[in-house]
């Protein structure tokens, strides 16, 4: 009897060592695959023209040629495109962190006549598609004489995304009441609990907001693209797609450019990887 | 409001002194809520009610607007080709590309919830794609999909397959962009995984009891489980693939033959291209009634097929 059970035993051990290593195959090979676009992307920026159209293709290029990143500053103000990207994304973290922790800690600490219904109109502009109100939007920046200005493309920011209201107020309402108790008691006001209590407390919920602004605002292609004009204000996204219309087949400066836009992203990912992937799965949760 | 705010007090305690304290906690509330709120007049409510009046309207913004009625509408839907061609892109799309993204996100939150050793790594590289979303994907996709030199024709040439003009034939074109989006399959997996990591291990070990094999389990637990899961990105999905742009306008800007002309394409093209805005406005409804057919449609049919724990009980 007990010879049985101990075979059986191993069996299913050995069992579950097969699954194991072919989940770990499975997951090697889409890795790889998943991956390939990225490195081809990264080996083709080394590459000179020639190497490029070598058939077959090579991975490694040899020599490298790094000439092609030095290149792109000088054929189009690719320092200027980074800029410029990089400026509207921290006045837009700027504006969302400002005004969404503001309006959150309204809805989630204080009370005032006609909060739920504010909260539940809210909630329901997410339902609300961007292009709807696009047209008029645009039309009101025009009339203000905002177009070919970062405006449109800043301030918003500063009336704070529904979404991420919505995110940090459900984690405000997680803090306990009494803090604000005792902070009132310790002669607080409402600017002050929010100032010197709530504000540091959000920080793990408030990550979240920066790590969603920087990628949203980064990778913005539609805004940039029916605000600016002039390629002096162009964002990086408007920048890559001018440089495709001028250089179609140029492959490898149109990779390295490819790859420069990238790199924040990545330097992003790498540090922040639990606030995106949280936020992400948080989404979904709510759902 | 401030007589709702008195008499909502009444119930709470001694009127005097404290409802001047509500009061001042009211008009504070109003004050920091304020940004949103007038975020919500300019951008987003006042905006809403503007662009269905501007969808009764002949404007290109430089004139004054004037009232047409109905006939963006029956021009679109009578005299403009082009919008059904928009209609018929965007649909097939859809229809291939939101199940295959669901399928394929299951799959790999399977994958992925297997208690495997570095399984952070795995997930670290297969949400990576997600992130990097925008034209500098469009930029990769267009060099991999090349016909001549792409590496996807590449590998396919020692399978004995010629190059194929992925973004020159309108007969593959929207096919390569379905594939494409395929990429970028870490966002619904991720939240996949977290649905699967929500379902409790007692179902499963009751499962095993009862001898059910991987298969049952799976049909009988984890599907049910993650219906709502399911039901949630469907939803998302549907909304998000209705106003497909940047790829569209990037890697072909409509083309081959308007074999990629995506609905939120002839939008643009319309309303920033030629400046209809009135023409363009009705469009934008027309989309936005369509995607809510589409949930509601969703939503009706849930009872049928998403299961809620917290419905157990109930029944």
């Amino acid at each position: 009897m007990t010879v049985s059970r101990s075979r059986r035993f191993s069996s299913r051990t050995a069992r579950e060592r097969r699954t194991k290593i072919l989940g770990h195959l499975a997951l090697i090979l889409l890795s790889a695959v998943f991956m390939m676009p990225l490195v081809w992307a990264v080996t083709t920026s080394l590459k000179s023209l020639d190497q490029v159209f070598a058939i077959p293709p090579q991975w490694i290029p040899h020599p490298a040629e790094w000439g092609n990143y030095i290149r792109l500053f000088e054929v189009a103000p690719f320092a200027r495109f980074f800029l410029n990207s990089l400026v509207l994304v921290l006045f837009n973290v700027l504006g969302q962190v400002l005004a969404v922790s503001l309006v959150a800690f309204g809805f989630s600490r204080l009370r005032f006549p006609g909060r739920n219904v504010l909260f539940i109109l809210m909630l329901s502009t997410l339902m609300l598609p961007y292009y709807v109100t696009l047209i008029p939007t645009f039309v009101l920046f025009n009339f203000f004489g905002w177009i070919d200005t970062y405006l449109p493309l800043i301030v918003p920011a500063f009336t704070g995304s529904s979404f991420l209201i919505f995110l940090v107020r459900q984690y405000m309402m997680t803090l306990p009441l009494q803090l604000d108790d005792a902070a009132r008691i310790d002669g607080c006001n409402n600017l002050q609990l929010y100032w010197h209590v709530i504000l540091p407390l959000s920080a793990p919920a408030l990550t979240v907001v920066v790590v969603f602004t920087v990628v949203d605002v980064w990778n913005d292609f539609f805004g940039p693209l029916i605000y600016l004009s002039d390629t002096q204000n162009y964002t990086l996204s408007l920048g890559l797609v001018l440089l495709q219309g001028q250089r179609e087949t140029d492959w490898p400066l149109l990779m390295a450019a490819t790859v420069i836009s990238i790199i924040p992203l990545l330097i992003l990912y790498f540090f922040a990887q639990k606030q995106l992937i949280g936020g992400i799965a948080s989404v979904g949760i709510k759902g | 409001m401030a007589r709702a705010a008195a008499s909502n007090l009444e119930t709470s305690a001694p009127k005097t002194k404290l409802s001047g304290r509500a009061r001042r906690e009211a008009i504070e509330g109003y004050l920091f809520i304020a940004p949103w709120l007038v975020g919500f007049v300019a951008f987003t409510g006042g905006p809403f009610v503007a662009s269905f009046f501007m969808s009764f309207t002949d404007w290109n913004i430089l004139s004054t607007p004037s009232w047409v009625g109905f006939d963006n509408y029956i021009d679109i839907f009578s005299e403009d080709p082009i919008f059904w061609t928009s209609v018929r892109v965007t649909a097939l799309y859809t229809l291939f590309a939101l199940p295959l993204k669901l399928v394929a996100g299951l799959g790999l939150s399977l994958l992925l919830n297997m208690k495997l050793r570095g399984i952070g790594i795995y997930r670290t590289i297969f949400y990576l794609p997600a992130v990097i979303s925008g034209v500098a994907v469009s930029m990769m996709w267009m060099w991999i999909f090349s016909k001549d030199y792409g590496l996807l024709n590449a590998a396919l040439g020692p399978l004995g397959i010629d190059p194929v003009g992925w973004l020159q034939d309108p007969r593959y074109t929207l096919g390569a962009l379905i594939f494409m989006s395929l990429w970028t399959v870490g966002a619904s997996t991720i939240i996949f995984l977290a649905g699967l990591q929500n379902i409790p291990n007692e179902l499963y070990e009751a499962a095993t009891i009862d001898g059910a094999g991987a298969v049952t389990k799976f049909r009988r637990v984890t599907l049910p489980m993650l219906s709502p899961t399911i039901f949630f990105l469907l939803v998302i999905g549907v909304i998000d693939s209705f106003q497909t742009f940047t790829q569209a306008y990037v890697i072909t800007g409509g083309g081959p033959m308007r074999a990629t002309y995506f609905y939120m394409l002839h939008l643009y093209n319309e309303a920033f291209g030629q400046l209809h805005m009135g023409y363009g406005a009705a469009l934008a409804w027309i989309l936005a009634s369509v995607i809510l057919v589409f949930t509601a449609l969703i939503f009706k049919s849930s009872p049928l097929w998403v299961y809620y724990e917290g419905q157990r009980e109930a029944r």
